[in-house]
């Protein structure tokens, strides 16, 4: 009887520490089952990446459809290269679409939006998107800023 | 007849020593088979550490010790777990294992070693238990037991798989003498009945002149005297006689090593 | 020179403990392993090393989880990011305070307990008594405790995890009015699975690893007195706190450090 209450108790334990496990993959990691592991790669090269960082997010419309797995800089062009994985499900980005670095508010991170243009061909994995906006650099703008007022 | 027709472990020119203290240099002990051996001597002279090297927890520097020919120093580690089921031991505290009960506790050894069937092993632990007199206690813990009480039972369990060399260490130590008296009954009973060879590690003169056939004294790294135990009554040696007959003061000085006690009075006060 | 050669011998004399211990590492998993045998045991350890160290990491877990959101909450809400309290509690969790604090508290709670058994076994001639019915005791013995110190940690520290997560919730969002999408949006977007909680999860198997090592030997190694044994549990706590420390700063700096 005591090894009958040892064992449950045991399973029990293990059991908890299962759950414990899986309540930090889906609620505290955000890890969906779905489309884990099912993914394409795209590049992009932008002329400044600002902040951006290896795990930002890749968005279309605002909705999260990968994320950016590695930067590093394209020795032909010197410009930087960014390598994003996008979600299996989403395989409708015309080979026109354009990326863009954004900020989320004034002071957020950094994500990669992208908005699809109007040609009938998707990209696939390995291509590029040729149509690239670099990041806001606030030191730019406000430089731009007074030459525009000097030049008046 | 001759006691040493059949030996069945045989000790020769055995050397160990604890760091630099010599604990023994050269020594010839022979067991015969069938009979109730004794080793005895001072506290502090290593009779413990010979149980360990027969049972080869412990490695002698030089020497052999032979247990129906094989050397229990040179045996590898399956053969030595082989050898160690043909031995029971009895330890000093008795070392019955505190999780589990009298009954488990006899158990054990038939579990670990044999495949018999559930109610078999049943059997044999409440025929061994019986035998020491504690079937009644089967399903107490260790901890509910007197001393004595849990040295029968470690008693129990070392004879529960019928080895052929039961060995004692320090049996007597410690208990009553209602619980001594059982002890050297059952172990003198137990001897004759189931026919194994007992060794005995003890300073208890009287108890241990009582059942042994054959007495080993042990001083100062080495055999001084040995003989049945009549012969040893004989023996004129003081070394033999001062532990003997429990004098205080003889070969065994009762003053550790010291500098003269004048001088170091004196010392003191200045 | 006297002070030099007792170094040297002090130096020996550790390097020596640490051949012991490895050959009873060595010899308890390594060599013949018996599963048929050992699952009950392992069982049996898995309660008295796990299940019993349950109460204080989910107590722990959950203050240690209140405070950080709190702590969080009010140094985040002067930059007005206190949204992203969520984020900072399940990130210093899951990355460092599970798996240490979890090692720190099952040293002191199972390891010394571990080390007291094996050493009271020792001494109370046990083991010795094993040996000589012809059982090896570090198989019997060493080896389920060993392993399921080696299963427990990982689990105990997923647990404390959670929970102090849920603690930093509770407080946040119930006492502090924090948007609970924000906290849990925020929290999922910074979190990585692989590389956030699966580090946090190896940290853990390596501490318990180095923790029930550490015990386990120390009860094995210890002298076989009451002095002894108090004084190989004290070592028990004291030589396992510093090694998940140490060992933690290096893991840290190879998993997320550009080392």
């Amino acid at each position: 009887m005591r090894m009958r209450i040892l064992e449950i108790s045991v399973g029990a334990f293990i059991l908890a520490g299962i759950l414990a496990l899986i309540g930090l993959a889906l609620n505290v990691s955000g890890l969906s089952m779905s489309n884990a592991g099912d993914t394409y790669t795209v590049y992009a090269r932008f002329e400044n990446i600002g902040g951006l960082t290896p795990r930002s997010k890749v968005t279309m419309s605002g909705v999260t459809i990968g994320k950016v797995t590695n930067i590093d800089l394209d020795t032909d062009q010197l410009v930087a290269r960014v390598t994003m994985e996008i979600n299996g499900d989403v395989d409708f980005l015309s080979i026109d679409s354009s990326a863009s670095i954004l900020t989320a508010g004034l002071l957020g991170e950094k994500y990669i939006g992208i908005s699809v243009g109007a040609e009938e061909e998707y990209l696939g994995s390995g291509d590029y998107i040729e149509d690239t906006q670099s990041a806001l650099v606030l030191e730019d703008l406000v430089g731009k800023f007074l030459f525009n007022e000097v030049s008046e | 007849m001759n006691l040493f027709d059949d030996v069945i472990i045989d000790i020769q020119k055995l050397s160990f020593s604890r760091g630099e203290r010599p604990i023994y240099s050269d020594v010839d002990i022979k067991i015969p088979r069938g009979k109730i051996t004794a080793i005895m001597g001072p506290s502090g002279t290593g009779k413990t550490t010979l149980l360990r090297l027969i049972g080869g927890q412990l490695r002698p520097e030089s020497g052999s010790i032979l247990i129906d020919d094989q050397n229990v120093p040179e045996l590898s580690r399956g053969d030595l777990f082989k050898i160690r089921e043909r031995m029971g031991m009895l330890f000093q505290s008795g070392a019955l294992f505190t999780d589990m009960s009298v009954f488990e506790n006899v158990a054990f050894p038939l579990r670990v070693h044999t495949d018999l069937p559930e109610d078999m092993i049943r059997d044999i632990v409440l025929m061994k238990l019986q035998a020491v007199g504690l079937r009644g206690a089967n399903t107490l813990m260790p901890s509910e037991l007197s001393g004595g009480m849990a040295r029968r039972v470690a008693l129990a369990r070392a004879i529960s798989l019928d080895p052929d060399i039961v060995m004692y260490d320090e049996p007597f130590t410690g208990q009553d003498p209602i619980a001594m008296g059982v002890l050297v009954n059952l172990i003198r009973h137990l001897n004759q009945s189931l026919g194994h060879t007992s060794i005995i590690v003890s300073h208890d003169i009287q108890e241990t002149l009582g059942i042994a056939d054959y007495i080993y004294l042990i001083a100062d790294a080495s055999v001084i005297a040995h003989g049945t135990p009549e012969e040893l009554k004989q023996v004129d040696s003081p070394q033999v006689r001062q532990f003997m007959h429990g004098l205080p003061d003889g070969p065994v000085p009762f003053h550790f090593p010291a500098g003269d006690y004048s001088d170091d009075l004196l010392q003191g006060g200045l | 020179m006297d002070r030099l050669a007792l170094l040297g011998r002090a130096g020996l004399d550790k390097l020596a403990a640490f051949g012991r211990s490895s050959m009873i590492l060595f010899q308890s998993l390594i060599a013949k392993p018996q599963p048929v045998m050992m699952f009950p045991l392992l069982i049996q350890q898995i309660y008295f090393v796990g299940v019993l160290s349950l109460v204080i990491i989910v107590v722990s877990g959950l203050f240690i989880g209140m405070v950080l959101g709190l702590q969080g909450y009010t140094i985040l809400v002067d930059y007005g990011s206190e949204q992203a309290v969520g984020q900072m509690v399940a990130l210093s969790l899951v990355r460092e305070l599970a798996p240490v604090v979890t090692a720190l508290l099952f040293a002191g709670r199972a390891g010394s307990a571990l080390t007291a058994e094996i050493g009271l076994m020792k001494a109370t001639e046990q083991l010795s008594s094993l040996e000589m019915i012809g059982v090896d005791p570090l198989r019997r013995i060493i080896a389920p405790r060993f392993w399921a110190g080696f299963i427990c940690l990982p689990i105990l520290a997923a647990i404390f995890a959670i929970v102090g997560i849920y603690g930093g919730a509770i407080v946040s969002i119930d006492w502090l009015g924090i948007y609970d999408g924000s906290f849990w949006a925020n929290m999922q977007n910074s979190v990585d699975f692989g590389e956030d909680v699966v580090n946090g999860l190896i940290k853990a198997i390596v501490f318990g690893f180095v923790v029930t090592w550490i015990a386990v030997f120390q009860g094995y190694d210890c002298i076989p007195t009451s002095e002894g044994i108090s004084q190989a549990t004290t070592k028990t706590v004291v030589y396992s706190s510093l090694a998940v420390l140490s060992l933690d700063f290096i893991l840290t700096a190879v998993m997320f450090g550009e080392l």
